[in-house]
């Protein structure tokens, strides 16, 4: 009997690398965590630093419920390896409020009922943190648009948008 | 995610060296659309080389009266660049039109234009696809194919170039530059995306051991009678059914010049010259238009499920050449279509 064909996946089989040593600054606090070089951002931070306010949906870039400032700039966390963001400065949900204070857009989300089952909010509240430092949107429309990386399955985004223009009306 | 080696690289000329000594290596910028590849397991690299850090991230004038944009310029810091959002706004526009927010701060320049076709098959592992495999055979062609190509398309392959931000540089007759073993060389862009003939595998004529280090923009940038006009099946963070990029330099009512590219519809941003020839010296209305788009869908074809797209194409084009004309741009944020 002919010896059985290795399974493709055993034939390209690539060493396992040793962990990388990353730093980094999450909500304030440095870290320093070894990671494989293919963890991404997300599951580092619910994993690794049990910040499991930034949610898991698609894992594909496709429904901002991973969303996270890196830098002040707002990405998704699930196509980020955390490796490439060595030495940045990243802030959660959970970074958000300050002193027992919600932030505005908490605060905004709650006065609003801008969500329904709650599993998208923490990336919609870190989206729109971000749609706020950036200053670009003026309009409802404008807010739509660049909110649009940013899926609620519940339909709470007419909430969503009112939430986020009370903040611009007080900023 | 499967396993793979990381390291970084310290400039261009290690980039290059890197990514010859391993084959199997792939550089990594924003990786928005390779880690996604590699949670499918349509790439799997051996080694991720990261060029993220290298020093590739201005926007400049040239001595030409143009613009050279590093490869590592985010896609929203480019949109928002004054040289861009001024001069060649059909290029801003574009970029808006595409992905969201966060995956516009991430992806790079060079990275947009190497992103792989969205084609359901090339990413499910499980069906045959000659671009993930090459002599497999081509399971759209059969299959599901709204989204597929009219033109340009082969037996092999009738996937799509995803980009927007492509069609844009393909009407402004943008340049590739790129740097390997070799030293520099320039790509038109018209050369730089591949039909896909009998080698779907190859997106690009980019070399395995190449890499983009910079686009360069002509000093023409149409920043008066311009449009990017995308079709799509929601109204944001979708890819186009079909989009257009318009640019006319106007003489009164006269066209001095023409550029007009399609994206959503061929394995590469569409143009064609005579299309834009047959503009030239009109004057700009609906029936120069419309001559127009029946000149760039010269050879469409629609396959079962796909053939909409080549009426849509040819009202998006006459639309998108009012708007132009006109001066009225579509907007990216108010969609309606004026």
């Amino acid at each position: 009997m002919a010896p059985a064909k290795p399974h493709q996946s055993a034939a390209v089989a690539i060493p396992v690398p040793d962990k990388i040593s990353v730093s980094l600054n999450v909500n304030g606090v440095d870290v320093q965590l070894d990671l494989a070089p293919w963890t991404t951002l997300l599951d580092a931070l619910r994993d690794r630093l049990n910040l499991t306010g930034t949610k898991k949906g698609c894992d594909h870039g496709q429904c901002g419920a991973c969303t996270v400032l890196v830098d002040g700039r707002r990405i998704v966390s699930c196509l980020t390896l955390a490796v490439m963001k060595d030495g940045s400065k990243v802030t959660t949900i959970e970074g958000l409020a300050k002193d027992g204070m919600l932030h505005p857009l908490q605060q905004a989300f709650i006065d609003h009922d801008a969500f329904q089952c709650g599993y998208c909010t923490p990336g919609q509240i870190c989206s729109a943190a971000g749609l706020l430092a950036e200053g670009r949107a003026k309009t409802a429309d404008e807010i739509r648009e660049l909110m649009s990386g940013n899926i609620c399955r519940c339909g709470a985004y007419p909430n969503i948008v009112a939430a986020i223009q009370q903040v611009m009306g007080h900023s | 995610m499967i396993n793979f080696q990381y390291a970084r690289a310290a400039d261009v000329a290690d980039a290059v060296r890197q990514i010859a000594a391993d084959p199997k290596a792939k550089f990594i910028a924003g990786g928005t659309n390779l880690i996604d590849l590699m949670k499918e397991e349509v790439e799997r690299p051996s080694r991720l080389i990261d060029i993220s850090r290298l020093p590739l991230d201005n926007v400049e004038e040239t001595s030409g009266g143009g613009v050279r944009i590093g490869a590592l310029v985010p896609n929203s810091d480019l949109a928002h660049h004054p040289l861009i959002a001024q001069r060649y706004p059909i290029l801003a526009s574009a970029i808006l039109a595409g992905a969201s927010a966060q995956l516009r701060n991430m992806a790079s320049t060079g990275g947009n234009l190497l992103q792989r076709t969205r084609c359901y098959y090339f990413y499910d592992i499980a069906t045959p696809c000659n671009k993930r495999e090459p002599g497999t055979g081509c399971s759209a062609v059969n299959g599901v194919n709204r989204m597929h190509a009219i033109l340009g398309t082969s037996e092999s392959c009738i996937a799509t170039h995803p980009s927007d931000m492509c069609v844009a540089l393909a009407a402004l007759e943008a340049k590739v530059l790129v740097a390997g073993p070799g030293g520099q060389r320039t790509i038109a862009f018209a050369d730089f995306h591949r039909l896909p003939g009998d080698t779907p595998h190859r997106d690009t004529n980019l070399e395995a051991n190449e890499i983009v280090t910079a686009i360069e923009l002509p000093a023409r940038g149409f920043a008066k009678n311009y449009t990017y006009l995308k079709i799509r099946d929601r109204l944001s963070y979708a890819f186009a059914l079909v989009s257009v990029a318009a640019a006319l330099e106007l003489d009164g009512q006269a066209i001095k010049e023409a550029r007009l590219a399609l994206g959503g519809v061929a394995h590469k941003p569409w143009r064609d010259v005579n299309a834009e020839a047959s503009l030239r010296g009109q004057a700009a209305n609906r029936d120069s238009f419309a001559r127009a788009a029946e000149a760039l869908l010269h050879g469409a074809k629609g396959y079962a499920h796909n053939t909409f797209k080549i009426d849509l194409a040819r009202r998006a084009i006459v639309r998108a050449l009012a708007q132009a004309s006109q001066g009225t741009p579509q907007s990216q944020s108010s969609k309606k279509i004026r």
